[in-house]
């Protein structure tokens, strides 16, 4: 067990946003959280990242407890995400972007970058080599000096991810990996979220798209109204008719039997 | 991007070099040592707000620490300046360490606010201990003395006042394409994503913050040594927007944009000498012409017209 | 005990003052999210044109409806040359706009008039009044009045008026009042005259107390900066609270305490209220969303 998140709850206000929700991940498994809109899925993610704080419960990685931590130090303990609205670094390159993400590999030495000693140089290579690596994993190795602003939609996707593996993460949250990407991007995407996993990265995922969700997940766990609703195989949670009511009201449609 | 940093430090070089040759008297090598010894400070500031995305509007606060540490270190206390201006500059990063850190953990216009009243209360001490800062009349500052030789001619400020600023620049340049440097840019750019790679944008911005006070302080010392002069206006408020309008007119971002934004600042007023009485006019002018119509700054502005085939 | 209320007086007197400049601050970050740093500017304004209108044989109170005018003109000026045409740009460029206007300004009324203090005769002589053994100047009642009025005005207009109300849609929501068919930009525009007025009649109503030069207009607007924090950004009644309380305390400090770092106290008590309490006493609390 990677990850474990125990009865994790938020509110803003007078709003339950996260409502004692739990769930666990193991090395190499990929859960997918679904759930109908405002069903806090985002919310969950920043409470787990440490970008909100939870009112109650924790979360523990690796068996350490974990709560509460802010994002700098959960990325030092192997846990790494990418952003539902896009957060690369604009004005820097595409391969950049990954560099950033090798930051905690890197020997940090303030004073020999003021004063541009030779081992920055060095450095340097080695950790755009290692960048380069991972853009090679995503398919961005050609596009490695292009501007990341200039890139597409599904390119900057594709970048948030390799930033993310950069880290070298042991727990990967994929915040709607491929909302916006067309049929050929999100198969793309979706064999490269069953790489990393095979590469033994634990991965959570908030996903739209069923499809994706049905054919890659080993487990899915559905949120309804910041609640936990299920919690199963892609099989099992096809069946259940709690999970058909929540998306769809009582009558559920062929199309989610068919997903 | 290595060929660019070092063009920008021996194009500069140069411009210092050649300038004098141009000048038909000292009173023009006075107002250039001014724009130098601005633009220092600039790049200094340029490092928190261009940088690293912060901003200071209490700046002039650690200019004047500068500037009273080569005043008072001497008459006080028997320092030699070039000691007070390391002392300052020492002083002036504590202070900025210490402060900075409850202060940048603020954002947008609150950081903006409370960086105005720390400036605000800085000055105010200064203007208020008036028995070892001479009050709000200020106080004269001894020459430089090194190893026997008398800093007081304006060649003499010039060529100094020049070499400290080719050194800053080529240390502000030196961060670009380094870890820090992209670290930098990664806080500017998306402060969360910065967090979520393991950066600590705390640190990060406190050493931002520190970098800039230190340039500032080194600035102020200088500029105190050359004139021979310190007042507490020095430290104020005027000061401090004068030096955020520096690095925001010239180009946020660029080095080369902080000498030109210090030469468009020093430069303007020392033209319009009869004009005295119009000073605040100008300001307040430039700085609302520039904020709104030219809000990339000028440089990159004359990058983009000079782009186009 | 006399003592203390004549500093709690005079207190409450400056502290008046620092309430008109904060609400100003507030109705015009309210209808724009910018923080206007020229609101001090407008006490300026009224102080020194209804000086130099009146010296050149204007009566006083003629020449006081003069200042606000010139004033509302100003702020409209403001609204429309620079901080219009800066629509998308950062809050911190905004405020730096509104620097650079209020140094600006600074110049004109530098060139325009002088750089000498002047005064206004008290509105109801110089006699002072003696309430509970305490000595108070008859002007501060007039400061005390004029801005229970000015609040009760501006009350009055924002919840009771339409044109008020569409005032406080704008500030709760640009998109949503722009949808329903406010005209934001009137609203704006009309945020930044009415400042300029309530500024303006503070400057007029203090003037006979604390005299007035080119330049207190600084000072000015850093204090009702201070009060408007203390109160609650966005909040009026936060910044009426925040200013006679901010007043209140200066004065008492200064009079207990020090009276040579008078000055410095709105700003300690500024940066303690960005440190501990950033929404004020009055003010809500906001989250970021990711």
């Amino acid at each position: 067990m990677i990850l474990a998140v125990k009865d994790v709850g938020i509110s803003f206000g007078a709003l339950k946003a996260i409502d004692g929700v739990s769930f666990s991940v193991n090395e190499g498994q990929i859960l997918s959280v679904i759930g109908p809109n405002g069903a806090g899925k985002t919310t969950l993610f920043n409470v787990i990242s440490g970008v909100y704080v939870a009112s109650r419960g924790g979360v523990e990685l690796s068996g350490a407890d974990v709560t509460g931590l802010a994002p700098e130090a959960l990325a030092a303990r192997g846990m790494s995400r990418t952003f539902q609205n896009l957060q690369i670094f604009q004005r820097m390159t595409v391969a950049e972007n990954v560099m950033v993400g090798r930051h905690l590999k890197e020997r940090r030495n303030f004073f020999a970058d003021l004063l541009r000693l030779p081992s920055v140089g060095r450095q340097n290579r080695e950790t755009r080599a290692a960048a380069v690596q991972f853009l090679d994993e995503v398919g961005l190795r050609d596009k490695a000096d292009v501007l990341a602003g200039d890139l597409s939609y599904g390119g900057c996707k594709r970048l948030e991810i390799a930033r993310a593996l950069a880290t070298e993460p042991r727990v990967l949250l994929l915040d709607e990996p491929a909302a916006g990407c067309n049929a050929v991007e999100t198969e793309e995407i979706d064999r490269l979220i069953c790489r990393v996993a095979q590469q033994g990265i634990a991965v959570v995922l908030v996903e739209h798209d069923m499809k994706l969700v049905m054919k890659i997940s080993h487990r899915i766990l559905v949120l309804d109204r910041g609640r936990f609703l299920a919690e199963g195989t892609p099989a099992e949670v096809r069946e259940n008719p709690a999970v058909h009511e929540a998306y769809l009201g009582k009558r559920s449609s062929p199309q989610v039997q068919h997903a | 991007m290595l060929n660019n940093r070092y063009a920008i430090v021996v194009a500069l070089a140069a411009i210092v070099a050649i300038l004098p040759l141009t000048f038909p008297s000292s009173y023009y090598l006075r107002v250039a040592s001014l724009v130098w010894v601005s633009a220092f400070a600039a790049i200094g500031l340029n490092v928190l707000m261009g940088k690293a995305g912060q901003v200071s509007l209490g700046h002039a606060a650690f200019f004047g620490i500068g500037a009273y540490s080569a005043a008072i270190g001497p008459a006080h206390f028997g320092l030699p300046s070039w000691a007070s201006l390391v002392t300052g500059g020492f002083i002036s990063g504590a202070l900025a360490y210490f402060v900075g850190r409850p202060i940048l953990r603020l954002k947008g216009h609150y950081l903006a606010i409370a960086t105005l009243g720390f400036g605000v209360l800085v000055a105010l001490v200064i203007t208020t201990e008036s028995r070892w800062t001479g009050g709000p009349d200020g106080m004269s500052v001894a020459k430089l003395t090194v190893f026997g030789w008398r800093a007081s001619s304006a060649t003499a400020w010039y060529w100094l006042s020049g070499a400290f600023l080719i050194a800053g620049a080529w240390i502000a340049l030196n961060l670009d394409d380094t870890p820090t440097g992209r670290s930098f840019l990664a806080l500017h750019d998306s402060e969360i994503a910065a967090r979520v790679v393991g950066i600590d944008v705390a640190g990060l911005k406190l050493r931002a913050f520190v970098i800039a006070a230190v340039y500032g302080s080194i600035a102020g010392s200088l500029l105190a040594m050359m004139n021979g002069f310190v007042s507490p206006d020095q430290a104020g408020f005027q000061h401090s927007v004068e030096l955020v309008t520096m690095v925001v007119l010239g180009g946020l971002g660029s080095i080369v944009g902080c000498v030109v934004g210090a030469a468009v600042l020093v430069v303007l007023p020392q033209l319009l000498t009869v004009f005295q009485e119009y000073e605040n006019l100008m300001l307040g002018f430039i700085i609302i012409v520039s904020m709104v119509f030219m809000r990339d700054g000028i440089v990159p502005m004359a990058r983009k017209l000079t782009v186009r085939p | 005990m006399s003592e203390f209320l004549q500093f709690s007086f005079s207190g409450l007197t400056v502290g008046a003052v620092y309430a008109l400049v904060a609400l100003g601050f507030t109705l015009i970050y309210n209808a724009s999210d910018v923080v206007n740093f020229a609101q001090g500017e407008f006490v300026m304004l009224g102080g020194m044109v209804t000086v130099f209108t009146s010296a050149a044989g204007v009566p006083l109170p003629v020449a006081a409806l003069v200042a606000i005018c010139v004033a509302v003109v100003v702020g409209l000026l403001l609204y429309w040359l620079a901080i219009a045409p800066a629509r998308g740009a950062s809050a911190v460029s905004v405020i730096i706009i509104t620097i650079g206007a209020s140094i600006f300004l600074k110049g004109a009324a530098q060139v325009a008039f002088d750089k000498q203090f002047h005064k206004l005769p008290s509105f109801s002589g110089d006699a002072p009044i003696d309430v509970l053994g305490a000595s108070i100047q008859s002007q501060s009642l007039w400061v005390l009045g004029g801005t229970a009025a000015a609040v009760l005005v501006l009350y009055v207009f924002l919840e009771k008026t339409l044109v008020g109300k569409a005032v406080l849609a704008t500030s709760s929501s640009r998109l949503a009042a722009r949808l329903v068919g406010i005209n934001t930009s009137t609203i704006m525009a009309l945020a930044f005259g009415g400042s300029a007025a309530i500024g303006a009649i503070a400057g007029i109503l203090v003037t006979p107390i604390t005299l007035t030069s080119y330049d207190v207009g600084t000072m000015m607007a850093l204090k009702g900066f201070a009060a408007a924090m203390l109160g609650g950004m966005g909040n009026p009644l936060g910044a009426v609270v925040g200013g006679l309380l901010l007043g209140l305390l200066e004065t008492l400090s200064a009079g207990y305490i020090s009276s040579t770092y008078k000055d410095g106290f709105a700003f300690v008590v500024m940066l303690v209220i960005l440190f501990a309490m950033p929404q004020g006493l009055l003010g809500r609390r906001t989250v970021d969303r990711v």
